[in-house]
């Protein structure tokens, strides 16, 4: 048991995560996403609201890749503009609910007196539909992207809190936070160090889920004509507006729901990478 | 006593409140620690040992009684000042497992208490001296950079070792720390120990089951039963002259290497009862040999017989009938 190859243990979690194929691929593609959502001005020669009446439902072509859409809209140029938001929203929520569910679950599961309250909270916030909630959420502050953000991330906050909230019970009973408490080790440092440290498995897998349901919840908003002003293309408004078109023009829904589909394997894949090259006892094994 | 002991333990008492009622883990437990001395506490699974270890170090807060430390009863202590003394005390842990945290490096692990308690100076400092302590405990300097997993157990408890005496306690806990070790290591484990004790004149509580282990390592002997302290005394006089039954069946339970010796043994019967309903009067009773009607109405006072402490009605007969056999022939 004593006997270590050096390489594994010494190496960063950077380089663990890169040996493997998969990751690196998937984050090969997120990278992609990311460069054609940054850039996409510089990526087409088209405007993402664009219309020509002369070219409407064309099937993809050398002049439009993805085609065009009922308005005559290049498909392909909407995607990458769409990207834009839809990437935006997967990462703020995923950012912000962890932030909110990892304060308020280590601090149920850590002191038994905040418990209850807490909850309860989550609870209550868990029996209402998760749509309806980001609704009246939207209803109250008003819609622009950041407020649906917001909303989102208040909404799938009782996932993380839950999971947190699980294993730091879990945690706080073990005997190294008891170690700790021993030796005189200061209690937010006992969280940081020795709780939270050893419950980031779940948050990541939480994260990465989120991520995606964000995506898929902002579809749906926006689908509901609520959120997001309806002229900024998304990948979820781009498929509920082509859904009528299903069975003549597919490749009205089937790009977007492509890059949907990609960009949600692609970081459930490095999310688990992740998990795993941060974890020092699976990275010996890789 | 000339001088006063480090630790003493007054009237300390442990109810945990559970739906089907009070569960008694400790009963008016009274003894002491003097300064510089190896102190065993024995027992069955469930009579409390770990929970008092706890107590001492206020890792669980005790229902009643007083902790005294070099003095000053710890269970008063704000917060503050309670961290404070924590760098007097430590505690060396069971399960060398469970006890290291797999996230951090074995040097992390190490000067955690150092950093808590703002000593050792700078960094490179500290990396000195956790490298000193892990060649003092029989490991590497090179090995802290290393994860706890990459380690065995006996290597992950002398980790643990290192991490208690970082911070030069002059009081150490070690509850249960070879049991979960193979037998070969634990000699190793069990003399690491007491040469520390000896070249840092540390005082220790040493929790354990095995009474051999007692033997070769404790001055004075603390066996505790149900939550209340059966009898305490000298390693030696213990030993060769129990003067509680239980102590008596204890001691015959050790193993010996021979297979040809012949012995009586006196086996307990049955199981250690349940602390959420303690049996009345002594709580030995139910399971004592030498149990008469008197047993189960008073409760026995710890007291002076033969030069130890013992809590039995009949412990000038035990004393009488000599070590196992007595208590046997009655079986």
């Amino acid at each position: 048991m004593s006997a270590v190859t050096a390489s594994a243990t010494h190496a960063g979690p950077l380089r663990v995560l890169l040996q493997n194929r998969v990751v690196t691929l998937s984050i090969v593609v997120l990278g992609i996403f990311a460069i054609a959502a940054i850039f996409a001005p510089y990526l087409t020669p088209y405007q993402p609201n664009g219309l020509s009446m002369r070219e409407r439902l064309l099937p993809p072509s050398s002049e439009h890749w993805a085609g065009t859409d009922e308005l005559g809209r290049d498909i392909f140029t909407r995607l990458i503009y769409a990207g834009r938001v839809s990437l935006a929203v997967g990462l703020g929520v995923a950012a912000l609910a962890s932030v909110f569910g990892v304060v308020l679950g280590i601090l149920a599961g850590f002191f038994s007196r905040l418990d209850p309250a807490i909850s309860r909270l989550l609870d209550a916030m868990m029996a209402f539909p998760d749509v309806l909630l980001a609704i009246a959420l939207l209803a109250a502050f008003g819609g622009s992207l950041l407020n649906l953000i917001i909303a989102l991330a208040i909404v799938f906050t009782p996932r993380i809190a839950r999971v947190v909230r699980a294993s730091s019970l879990v945690v706080r009973e073990l005997t190294y936070v008891e170690a700790a408490r021993a030796l005189g080790v200061s209690t937010p440092r006992i969280l940081f160090h020795h709780v939270f440290r050893n419950i980031t498995s779940p948050i990541i897998v939480q994260a990465t889920f989120i991520f995606a349901a964000a995506m898929l919840s902002e579809a749906g908003l926006s689908f509901l004509g609520i959120g997001i002003d309806p002229s900024m293309p998304t990948w979820g408004v781009m498929i509920s507006a082509g859904r009528q078109y299903i069975d003549t023009a597919g490749w009205l829904i089937l790009f977007p729901g492509l890059a949907i589909t990609i960009c949600v394997v692609a970081l459930q894949l490095t999310g688990d990478g992740l998990r795993d090259a941060l974890d020092p006892r699976i990275r010996k094994s890789i | 006593m000339e001088h006063p002991p480090l630790i003493s333990v007054e009237g300390l008492s442990k109810r945990f409140p559970t739906r089907a009622g009070d569960v008694h883990a400790l009963e008016d437990v009274n003894f002491s620690i003097p300064r510089g001395s190896i102190v065993g506490l024995v027992g069955e699974s469930g009579s409390g040992k770990t929970t008092l270890g706890r107590c001492i170090l206020r890792l669980v807060e005790p229902s009643e009684g007083r902790v005294m430390f070099d003095g000053q009863n710890i269970l008063d202590l704000p917060p503050k000042e309670l961290r404070a003394l924590r760098r007097r005390m430590q505690i060396i842990f069971q399960d060398p497992f469970s006890s290291l945290n797999p996230r951090m490096r074995v040097r992390t692990i190490i000067e955690e208490g150092l950093i808590a308690h703002r000593l050792g100076g700078t960094s490179r400092e500290r990396r000195d001296r956790v490298a000193t302590l892990l060649e003092e405990v029989g490991l590497q300097a090179d090995h802290m950079t290393r994860f706890a997993h990459e380690f065995s157990g006996g290597q992950r408890q002398r980790v643990g070792i290192a991490r208690a005496l970082a911070i030069e306690p002059e009081f150490i806990v070690a509850d249960e720390s070879v049991s979960a070790l193979d037998v070969s290591v634990q000699a190793q484990i069990l003399n690491l120990l007491l040469d520390l004790c000896e070249a840092r004149n540390l005082t220790m509580l040493f929790i354990a089951h095995d009474l051999s282990v007692v033997e070769y390592l404790c001055d004075q002997v603390v066996v505790m039963y149900l939550g209340h302290v059966v009898e305490n005394g000298s390693t030696a006089l213990v030993h060769s002259q129990p003067a509680h039954p239980y102590t008596t069946a204890l001691l015959s339970a050790a193993p010996v290497p021979d297979p040809f010796a012949g012995r009586d043994r006196n086996i307990l019967k049955g199981e250690i009862p349940s602390p959420l309903s303690p049996p009345s009067g002594c709580v030995f009773h139910t399971r004592c040999p030498l149990m008469v009607e008197h047993c189960r109405q008073a409760v026995p006072e710890l007291r002076a017989v033969g030069g130890r402490r013992v809590a039995c009605h009949r412990a000038e007969d035990v004393l009488a009938m000599g070590p196992a056999t007595g208590a046997a022939a009655t079986l």
